[in-house]
């Protein structure tokens, strides 16, 4: 049994070119066909939704922490930005502005600031890019585990500024930065040409964007990776004096990784915020930024496809399995506590269970189980100095 | 060549790079002092200029320096565990509030309440120390058993991830154990009273608890490490773990001995920590790791005087910052000092004690 499940995973781990084109034609057929097997707004189209923006904070957060090596612990920085945008831009928040660019119907003549949802995206990637400028900076010259402890700061201050923002008045008296933890709610409808209305009673739209914007990052971070920027981030990672001294430029492409990270982790934000329909501060915690690592450790980090696996799991455990199927166990047990506050208990325990007995994740990138590999077998390493 | 010698080569290597003389060096140091001495200074001037004393602020830094004794207990622990096996232990904020939530279950258990005598809150507070410290030292131990130990040879980032495993999976049994609701405490110390005042600064009887439980634990830990056999053998595990093998040191046991020796301060840390805020909450370990481990690196990770002199310096921001400020801002100043601290002098105020300082 375990035998057949390994070389299941190796034979997808490795299949042919051919193979591989076949199965991803057939994947994406797959996945853009199965909303119609579902009821417009059952509970699976809703998990679905949310795993989709799962999948895009993931891959973006694997641009900076499996590609180019760098920890990053407050990823939920980009998050909030990018709901931020949407909040701002795309709801009646600033009732005094009168400012309305490409929006039709009733949303045409409301108050406030109303931008078009791909407009919003692109100025949600462009806040969250400059902002992994910001992030990235201070932390070029510091060893890795002070990387994660700087990222870790500036996520918790961007949630301080989230939480007490109705406080800061930086465009006049009745422009607070945002709303704490009442949230900005509600945000605009999404209005997109060729889908129907995004609605909470059918979901396939919101399904359908969700999904284009994954083929869209997906698109992108595997051409990034197989590109120039992409060997340069695996060089940096695997050696940072050696890279320099072949010509890589440590700062810019150590920014670089932020910036493009961090812009993926916006859009996905924005479509998350936008479909939640809600920009509260609540949604900013440390804890996001650990379950988004965990999606990225648990497939596999740096390795694209075990990535959206990851993504994909963790948000079923924790939308699915969780709250509904195995809430009940502790009271059927005749133990008395609720299973969903212990969350974030669960994928600590993943965590370690995962980095004690599979370090390189359930579908590894072939360089890193080479790597780990050479450190179980090579002799000169058993007595090596950390 | 194998990855480990690759990074030890590459951390030796990128450390030598900004080479810098020893002048810039000095002038960092000093910048850094006088960038932490700016928020007291600037609250000292406004109280002079506006009450015509310095009252309000000397009282800010009594408090703030009681209370940064409790993160100086916290910053140590993980200042030890950096310096020898060069892993922030990310879960040891948590191992903390454990501690707080094994005192406030203690001091159930034994019934004590702001009735019982003198002599009885004493011994049991001295008893409620004891388990506290033996509870947080084994917490600490088993961590590192399970989690650290098989990582040795792992990547770097590996034993980091598993300690922010451990932070939730602590979190959740404090959450478990009490609650998601702060639970208050009997006033065993009467924390408000004042015992002596100083030119019109009050030192609260908090305080002074605060100074007779930690300073001596301080000082037990420093003379291990310095005076003691088992201290010498840390200390030169922490200087080259290789050499230190050859040389006869199990480094296993010395490791193990600086997880132990953390959480023994954590345990502690956790008891001062509750009878002086007389709440205990299960996300307390939360804000109290990052304290101490800004305290750690302010000082310079692995050097037990420079986490100390951290711990009261954070203690003092955070205490200003709580009063003049707003406590809601609190983090996101004490990060935008650590933030600060890490661009402009990441070796910390009194610098790194371990070989990777070079």
């Amino acid at each position: 049994m375990t035998a057949l499940a390994g070389s299941l995973v190796r034979g997808l781990a490795h299949p042919t070119a051919a193979v591989r084109r076949g199965l991803t034609i057939a994947a994406i057929a797959a996945a853009v066909l199965a909303p119609l097997l579902f009821d417009p707004a059952s509970g699976w189209l809703d998990n679905a939704v949310v795993a989709l923006a799962y999948v895009i904070m993931a891959l973006g957060l694997n641009v900076v922490v499996g590609f180019a090596g760098l920890l990053d612990l407050g990823y939920v920085a980009f998050f909030a930005l990018g709901a931020l945008s949407v909040g701002w831009f795309m709801s009646s928040f600033y009732a005094d502005a009168n400012v309305h660019v490409l929006v039709a119907g009733n949303i045409g003549h409301l108050p406030g600031v109303h931008l078009n949802f791909l407009l919003v995206l692109v100025v949600a990637a462009a806040i969250c890019a400059l902002a992994g400028v910001v992030i990235g900076l201070p932390t070029l010259r510091l060893r890795g585990d002070y990387i994660a402890i700087v990222t870790l700061a500036f996520g918790e201050i961007i949630r301080v500024f989230a939480v007490n923002g109705r406080t800061i008045h930086l465009f006049g008296p009745n422009a607070p930065l945002t709303n704490g933890d009442q949230g900005i709610t509600p945000l605009d409808q999404l209005q997109l040409p060729g889908l129907a209305a995004f609605t909470p009673f059918d979901l396939r739209p919101w399904y359908w964007l969700g999904l284009a914007l994954t083929l869209l990052v997906l698109f992108v971070v595997t051409r990034l990776r197989d590109s120039r920027i992409g060997r340069a981030w695996v060089a940096i990672r695997e050696d940072e004096v050696a890279a320099s001294s072949m010509g890589v430029p440590l700062v810019r492409t150590k920014l670089t990784a932020y910036t493009i990270g961090g812009a993926i982790g916006g859009v996905a934000g924005a479509f998350l915020a936008s479909y939640l329909n809600t920009v509260s501060s609540d949604q900013f915690a440390l804890s996001f930024s650990i379950f988004v690592l965990a999606m990225v450790i648990l497939g596999g980090i740096g390795s694209i496809r075990g990535v959206v696996l990851g993504a994909v799991l963790l948000a079923f455990v924790n939308n699915r399995l969780i709250p509904d199927v195995l809430n009940n166990v502790p009271h059927s047990l005749g133990l008395d506590f609720d299973l969903v506050s212990l969350g974030f208990g669960i994928f600590g325990f993943l965590l370690v269970i995962m980095m004690v007995l599979r370090p390189e994740g359930l579908l590894p990138d072939r360089r890193h189980r080479l790597e780990l590999q050479e450190t179980e077998t090579d002799p000169a390493t058993q007595g090596a100095v950390r | 060549m194998s990855v480990q010698n690759t990074t030890t080569s590459r951390r030796r290597l990128a450390l030598r790079l900004p080479d810098r003389s020893a002048a810039t060096e000095r002038l960092s140091k000093y910048l850094l002092i006088a960038f932490l001495l700016a928020l007291p200074a600037a609250f000292a001037i406004s109280d002079l200029v506006h009450g015509g004393n310095l009252q309000r602020i000397g009282e800010n830094l009594t408090q703030g320096l009681s209370n940064g004794l409790i993160w100086a207990l916290i910053a140590v622990g993980y200042t030890l565990v950096y310096g020898i096996i060069g892993l922030i232990n990310f879960a040891h904020g948590n191992v903390f509030m454990i501690g707080s939530l094994v005192t406030a279950g203690m001091l159930a258990a034994l019934g004590l309440s702001t009735a019982t005598g003198t002599l009885g809150i004493l011994l049991g507070l001295l008893a409620t120390l004891v388990v506290s410290m033996i509870a947080c030292g084994a917490l600490n131990l088993m961590i590192e058993r399970v989690g650290y130990q098989p990582l040795r040879e792992a990547p770097p980032l590996a034993a980091l991830i598993t300690s922010v495993g451990f932070f939730f999976i602590l979190q959740n049994v404090g959450l478990l154990w009490f609650g998601s609701t702060p639970r208050s405490l009997p006033d065993l110390i009467g924390v408000e009273k004042v015992v002596f005042d100083v030119g019109g600064v009050a030192v609260h009887r908090a305080d002074l608890f605060a100074i007779v439980t930690t300073v001596p634990v301080i000082l037990a830990v420093a003379a291990f490490i310095g005076r003691s056999r088992l201290g010498k053998a840390m200390r030169a595990t922490s200087q080259d773990r290789v050499a230190a093998r050859l040389m006869g040191i199990n480094v296993d046991v010395t490791v193990a001995l600086a997880f132990l020796l953390g959480g023994l301060l954590a345990g502690a840390a956790g008891l001062v920590y509750a009878l002086y805020e007389t709440t205990v909450w299960f996300f307390q370990g939360f804000q109290a790791g990052l304290l101490g481990f800004t305290a750690a690196v302010m000082g310079g990770v692995g050097n037990l005087w420079g986490a100390v002199l951290g711990g009261l310096i954070i203690g003092c921001i955070q205490q200003i910052s709580d009063n003049r400020i707003g406590s809601e801002w609190t983090p996101a100043i004490v990060f935008a000092y650590l933030i600060a601290i890490m661009v402009f002098r990441p070796r910390g105020l009194i610098g790194e004690a371990t070989r990777e300082a070079g």
